[in-house]
């Protein structure tokens, strides 16, 4: 088993290089320069202008020598100075956003497990009857809604009509010199329409992939073998069917790790939730290559770790897997 | 299903039990003199130099102040600078700077501050975009605190406004590192609001200046909100989260009509300074003939793309100017009206005739091109859309290709490797054409990206440029306008209306060609 993490962990080194590489490469592959973004089509900004901020930005060196400069600052954790007007250390920008980003998506994802494996599980064992059927619509209309015409329904129902949620944003002006109780109270507030619709929007994957595991467990011999010694259908059910069925599960929570940091630029920018999806957009808008490498390089360690904890864990739940490797 | 039984259940006590009391409720009943404004976009850097968005200029207009400034009829007026004299052979103006001008933490405002502000701008370790006009600048000199001079090699018309450049504060960045300086967040200026907090993704929120030279401004807050949805900010008007918007063309025209909504607001309409254009590659064969270029015009009903895309608001642009400024000509001659059977006439003195597929032909090619825009703008799309119905009428076959801007710029604009592009100008208050008409602008990355050589316009340029007669000024705009529509280098389509809305608690706004925010430090609430 040590030797089996020892491995991985190795293993991981080259293949984070080998993700910056790549990611670097495809970056500066895209046409356009975080330069040319800030002065195009600008009468102002000379060819002189020009020149003179690429060297500020290091950009006139060669390719090789910039992807060396930046992977020694990474090795020390440095990860540069934002190529956007501010020129803000790239870490700041993501450390004032991932917060709201981190909450937001281990709500939803708490709600969305919470909801979808019950749902599951219920159109599962009533396979095929009308509330199969029913669960079945309810969660394929939140799939197939586009996110962006809910919300915009919602904000007009329950924000512009009814009044009682505010639309945007996370906080109301002038709640910095509200008690605690009352600031929390107005972040949830905030926080009611966006992991509504995010959940609503993302029940359909997971409750259908529950579904379909269990009702492939429930036609297992020994759930057979169970009912014919006459143990209770609830007992069949929550201990000895829905243990096996959620072993996928532990790889899928595994893969939504890295999710966690990544946010939606649609759902963001409805919202107006500054979170990491529209700073990556905008990165990525802008060329600022050093502000898009910092997110990538976290996100991919993300990825990493997220599919080791889920091997780990996999191995932990499955008697099988363990034994098997010894 | 009891779980989520108890998230409803948890929910609505949440929502039941923050009634009356609780502080949102308080704080929308106060309103008071706080103005919240709502922007799609984020300041980037309040250190104006730093940047060139709008959202940045948007903050910084309020907290700095230039030496000169436009007043709402967009005449230039004197700001920290009370008064100056342009020396008769035009190459040397003289500042009088006001006195008793005070920075935002204390310290008196004089000379040394502009004359920072020159140097720091024109230092080639700065990475600004700004200090191409400055660079015109022979000399720069401070004789005393409250004076400042500034001599150019040649008379140059642009440079009075040129010092409408916010000054900066050089007790708190002289000698250090512009680009790391903390007040790139954290503005010290002059203006009559003070910078009072940024809140990432959120809000910039500025506080009015007691000790403001023309009086403290009556709302005594400002919020600049950033909502990057426009859907999303209309709701947040309508529920009172922001008392300023722009509309879109159809929200003014359909979704703002309303008896209940037109006593809660008003809103406002003039023309913005800036048009859409079609710009054709002067370089290809095709478009070097004058009289193919007229003929699409003539193709075009302008009117018609201004009812289909802009809902009617907006006016049909005959050249770079916006309607009703100094340089503008109400009525310019050489103007190709909308007239499809003249097109049609014109493209057959061109040498061409009508193939198969109602496609015109010229030496066995059928005359056929693409028009490119940029992805993200609706308007432009449509317009291109109309723009080849019509042309396929004439027998003009047109095809359409949307790209990315940054792409759009590196692999088609920068190259040349365009047909015809459709795009937009903002229309500088100062009518100078240099960066964008003269044919010395023609190399890459440049502006004059169609290739447009003009002889007789480079020497009108130059001549307008280059003399502070208005009269004299006018009348180069004048002829330049003439050649402009004569040759068609662009089919010049629309300028937009500007269209505002403000929540009627605020009074005191007048409308002016300035637009509106031109005196918003009087706007107050009753």
């Amino acid at each position: 088993m040590a030797n089996y993490l020892i491995k991985r962990i190795l293993m991981l080194v080259p293949l984070l290089l080998g993700i910056t590489l790549i990611t670097f490469t495809v970056i500066h592959l895209a046409p356009g320069e975080p330069v040319e973004m800030a002065t195009a089509m600008s009468p102002k900004a000379s060819a002189a202008t020009r020149a003179r901020l690429r060297e500020f930005y290091g950009l006139d060196k060669p390719l090789h020598v910039q992807y060396g400069m930046w992977l020694s600052n990474l090795s020390r954790l440095d990860f540069g100075r934002s190529f956007a007007p501010d020129n803000r250390p790239v870490l700041d920008k993501i450390k004032e956003r991932i917060p709201i980003t981190i909450s937001l998506n281990v709500i939803a994802l708490i709600l969305e497990f919470g909801l979808a494996l019950p749902i599951g599980i219920m159109a599962a064992v009533h396979r095929d009857t009308l509330l199969d059927r029913a669960i079945s619509v309810f969660v394929f209309v939140g799939f197939a809604v586009p996110t962006f015409w809910l919300a915009l329904l919602c904000m007009y129902l329950f924000g512009v009509k009814l009044a009682w949620l505010p639309i945007s944003g996370i906080h109301s002006l002038g709640s910095d010199q509200w008690s605690f109780f009352w600031r929390t109270a107005d972040l949830a507030r905030h926080l009611v329409l966006p992991i509504s619709i995010a959940t609503f929007g993302s029940l359909a994957g997971l409750s259908r992939y529950m579904r379909s595991t269990m009702i492939e467990v429930l036609s297992q011999d020994y759930i057979t073998t169970a009912r014919a010694k006459g143990v209770r259908e609830r007992v069949i059910i929550y201990r000895h069917a829905l243990k096996n069925a959620l072993l996928p599960v532990i790889t899928l929570l595994g893969f939504s790790l890295p999710a966690l940091i990544g946010g939606s630029v649609i759902f963001e920018t409805i919202f107006s939730i500054p979170g990491m999806g529209q700073l990556f957009y905008q990165g990525v808008m802008a060329r600022d290559y050093p502000l898009v490498m910092g997110i990538l390089v976290i996100g991919a360690c993300l990825t990493l770790i997220g599919n080791l904890l889920a091997d780990l864990c996999y191995a932990v739940a499955d008697p099988r897997i363990r034994h098997g490797r010894g | 299903m009891s779980l989520a039984r108890t998230v409803c259940l948890l929910l609505f006590l949440f929502l039941t039990a923050c009634g009356q009391d609780a502080p949102w409720n308080k704080a929308q009943a106060q309103g008071g003199a706080q103005f919240v404004t709502g922007s799609i976009g984020e300041p980037s850097n309040l250190i104006p130099i730093l940047a060139s968005d709008s959202s940045s200029s948007d903050i910084s207009g309020l907290v700095y102040n230039g030496l000169v400034r436009y007043d709402k009829n967009l005449k230039l007026e004197g700001d920290l600078a009370q008064s100056w004299e342009v020396s008769p052979d035009g190459l040397q103006i003289t500042f009088h700077l006001r006195r008793g001008v005070k920075w935002h933490d204390g310290h008196d405002f004089t000379s040394r501050d502009v004359l920072y502000t020159y140097r720091v701008t024109v230092d080639p370790k700065t990475p600004t975009a700004y200090a191409e006009d400055f660079k015109q600048v022979q000399s720069a000199q401070a004789p005393d605190s409250y004076t400042f001079r500034v001599t150019y090699a040649k008379p140059f018309a642009p440079a009075l406004a040129s010092w409408g450049m916010p000054i900066l504060p050089a007790h708190l960045l002289e000698g250090k590192d512009i680009t790391k300086s903390p007040l790139s967040r954290n503005p010290v200026g002059t203006g009559p609001y003070i910078f009072k907090e940024w809140i990432p993704g959120q809000r910039v929120i500025l506080e009015a200046n007691p000790k403001y030279w023309e009086g403290a401004p009556h709302l005594s807050r400002y919020v600049y909100r950033i909502i990057p949805d426009n859907s999303t900010m209309y709701m947040e008007l309508k529920a009172g989260g922001v008392d300023m918007m722009g509309l879109s063309p159809v929200q003014y025209q359909r979704q703002t009509t309303g008896k209940e909504f037109l006593a809660r607001f008003n809103k406002y309409r003039y023309p913005a300074s800036a048009y859409t254009y079609l710009g054709y590659n002067l370089r290809l064969p095709m478009f070097q003939d004058v009289r193919v270029r007229r003929a699409i015009t003539c193709a075009i009903n302008k009117e018609e793309i201004i009812q289909g895309v802009l809902l009617g608001m907006g006016q049909i642009a005959h050249g770079p100017y916006k309607p009703g400024t100094w340089a503008y000509k109400p009525k310019v001659d050489n103007d190709p009206a909308y007239d499809p059977v003249n097109a049609k006439a014109l493209l057959q003195e061109a040498g061409y005739r009508m193939g198969a597929g109602g496609i015109l032909e010229k030496d066995g090619k059928p005359l056929s091109f693409t028009i490119m825009t940029n992805q993200g703008n609706d308007q432009r799309l449509k317009c291109a859309q109309i723009i080849q119905m019509r042309l396929k009428k004439v027998g003009i076959d047109v095809k359409i290709r949307v790209m990315e801007w940054a792409s759009f710029l590196t692999n088609f604009i920068d190259k040349g490797k365009f047909e015809v592009v459709l795009m937009g100008w903002t229309i500088s208050q100062d009518p100078d054409l240099y960066d964008v008409w003269h044919s010395s602008k023609t190399g890459p990355k440049e502006l004059n990206f169609i290739h447009y050589l003009n002889p007789e316009l480079d020497r009108l340029i130059v001549e307008g440029r280059g003399t502070f007669d208005m009269a004299k000024r006018r009348d180069c705009y004048y002829q330049i306008q003439e050649i402009l529509a004569k040759d068609q280098p662009y089919t010049f389509l629309y300028v937009p209306d500007a269209l505002p809305v403000v929540t009627s608690r605020i009074k005191g706004i007048e409308p002016a060609p300035a637009g509106i925010m031109h005196n918003f430090i009087k706007w107050y609430v009753d």
